[in-house]
């Protein structure tokens, strides 16, 4: 229906395709180690926070360069919350670090936005970087040396369910399952929300911003709720992240981290959700592939992400999309020359 | 004279870019079921007030009251919500959307609330026939599915306006709707402009003399960016000064025979 959403009808395959990553997933930590079984954890964490960027920038047209920032604020929230070798609870410290990186969100969106461009990539770059140093020179909570989270969060029920604990997150398969089920709602939230009237307002805004203004939409707030939308979700990445490691440090929101998911991004395909989470995961694979042939992995991981900038300007999926749509084209012309 | 207060009036508009006076101390009014063109020469001021009256640029000194209301200096946003709508000289479009989809997102945009994040946008019904709509009203009907990218130069035009009309404006600004539309099309488009012109305002640039002298009921003729004349068009025709000053002596022979 609209050239935004490349695909939009075609994909009986791709919903195959879906299906099928969908179900590996589902069954992988049944026949393979607990080292995978947690680096699928962190790919997928990493996945949901590359989704909530590709919603800045891929569908609203605002390459941030400071995603990092919440992140990392996230993690540092959850490490605040739990008292030192207890747990803290989970229904309680999520929902407290999604809001904090969502406050945070508004109030750094309320200055950035205001620029656009590169300015709008270095000035959420600076605010990023502010407070990597606010973290890293301070000891407010162990600088750069970071803290340890000792125990993961707690998520027993209160008294109401008997404390009821509907899974334990120490058990690294319930960690596993429970982020999957997040990736799986991140992304139905995510593809709704681009499919809603907001969804095609920030289309609209990324492709001729000002003749939205003309039309009569404040694009600021939209771009400002898009933004908030995805601090909130790297909140939540974040989150999960800090639980996994037990430990968060400044790096969690350096510029380091907030470059690889623009990498991620971009090398799954801008503007197609789903190839952020496969670019979070091919690049982890790559990585790990790297680190294993050469300790100058990050040579190679350089050369493979230029190469794919070259060869496949619209990332993985969003190639393969590009393709689909064409094939789809030519049949519909097909049936209609006929 | 009609007693109702006019969907547009400017007081003293004016717009300096540095030392240059775009438009100077412009006084004009346009009511509903009037039908208002602005035309002069090249570099006469005509897009820059058109600019200043849909909120695009700020004016400099003056007043624009929209149905009363004093709208001077407000966003872009905030006037076109109070029922102005405007097209653009230069075809200003969404290309990577489909001529239904440009539409539907023009009509969304009179949604309240209009900050939805849930329902398929697509779902939704009223924008849709609006949408519809304004692409029949421009004589897209049988092109809405293409992308906009791939229209003609003339059909990009009359999506333009649909785009315009899918906002459901009491007041209409248009910028040389005309401009780049093959002669079957600005037929269609000027018969357009006199169906329109019973439930709106219209403010109309055009350069297609045909046209303007053919649909306008009144005639505001700009040079230097001040209004030189103003009236009915056989009286515009008739105005030595405007004769002299724009419509030079072989183009006054044409219009007024």
């Amino acid at each position: 229906m609209s050239a935004a959403a490349p695909g939009r009808r075609a994909p009986v395959a791709g919903v195959a395709v879906l299906l099928v990553c969908l179900a590996a997933l589902l069954l992988m930590p049944l026949g393979v180690d607990k080292f995978y079984v947690q680096l699928v954890t962190k790919m997928m964490i990493m996945a949901v926070f590359a989704m909530s960027l590709d919603l800045l920038i891929g569908f609203t047209g605002l390459v941030s360069f400071g995603h990092a920032a919440y992140f990392g604020v996230a993690g540092y929230v959850l490490a605040y919350a739990a008292p030192q070798y207890q747990a803290a609870s989970l229904w309680v410290s999520l929902p407290l670090a999604m809001a904090v990186s969502g406050l945070l969100a508004l109030v750094i969106g309320l200055f950035v936005l205001r620029t656009s461009g590169v300015y709008f990539i270095m000035v959420t770059l600076a605010f990023a970087q502010m407070l990597y140093f606010v973290f890293h020179d301070t000891k407010l909570a162990g600088g750069t040396d970071g803290v340890y989270i000792y125990v993961r969060p707690d998520a027993a029920l209160g008294e109401w369910a008997g404390g009821w604990k509907p899974f334990d997150l120490e058990n690294f398969v319930h960690l596993y399952y429970v982020v999957l089920v997040l990736l799986v709602l991140t992304w139905i939230f995510l593809r709704r929300v681009i499919d809603s009237p907001f969804g095609r307002v920030i289309a609209g805004i990324k492709v001729n911003e000002p003749r939205m203004r003309s039309l009569g939409y404040a694009t600021f707030r939209y771009k400002l709720a898009s933004f908030v939308i995805a601090g909130t979700l790297a909140g939540m990445a974040g989150y999960f992240a800090a639980a996994q490691f037990g430990f968060v440090n400044p790096d969690m929101l350096g510029w380091h981290l907030s470059g690889s998911a623009i990498m991620m991004v971009i090398l799954g395909g801008m503007g197609t959700l789903g190839g952020a989470a496969l670019g979070a995961f091919m690049m982890m694979l790559l990585e790990l592939l790297f680190q294993g042939l050469t300790k100058h992995w990050q040579l190679l991981m350089g050369g493979s992400i230029v190469g794919v900038a070259l060869l496949l300007p619209h990332g993985l999926l969003g190639t393969v999309a590009a393709w689909w749509g064409r094939r789809v084209a030519a049949k519909d012309s097909e049936r209609t020359d006929g | 004279m009609d007693e109702r207060e006019p969907m547009l009036r400017t007081e003293g508009l004016s717009k300096h870019f540095g030392g240059l006076a775009a438009v100077r101390e412009v006084a004009l009014a346009c009511r509903v079921e009037e039908l208002h063109a602005v035309i002069g020469p090249n570099g006469a001021g005509k897009t820059t007030l058109i600019n200043l009256l849909s909120g695009d640029l700020a004016p400099t000194a003056g007043r624009i009251l929209v149905a009363g209301k004093d709208v001077t200096g407000l966003p872009a946003h905030r006037i076109s919500r109070l029922g102005v709508g405007r097209s653009y000289q230069k075809t200003n479009i969404f290309l990577p959307f489909t001529g239904f989809e440009n539409c539907r997102l023009s009509a969304q945009s009179r949604l309240q609330p209009s900050m939805r994040f849930f329902a398929p946008a697509h779902a939704h019904a009223p924008t849709r026939a609006a949408a519809e709509r304004a692409l029949a009203m421009a004589g897209l009907e049988g092109r809405a599915g293409v992308v906009a990218a791939a229209l003609s130069h003339g059909e990009q035009r009359q999506l333009e306006i649909a785009m315009t009309l899918a906002t459901a404006p009491r007041l209409l600004l248009l910028d040389e709707p005309l401009a780049g539309m093959g002669a079957e099309e600005s037929a269609r488009i000027v018969e357009l402009l006199k169906r329109l012109r019973a439930e709106h305002a219209i403010l109309l640039v055009e350069h297609d003399m045909d046209a303007v002298f053919a649909v306008a009921d009144t005639l505001t003729v700009m040079v230097d960016g001040a209004v030189l004349a103003t009236g009915s068009p056989d009286a515009i025709r008739a105005n030595r000064a405007v004769q002299e000053a724009y419509l030079g002596s072989n183009e006054a022979d044409i219009v007024s025979k």
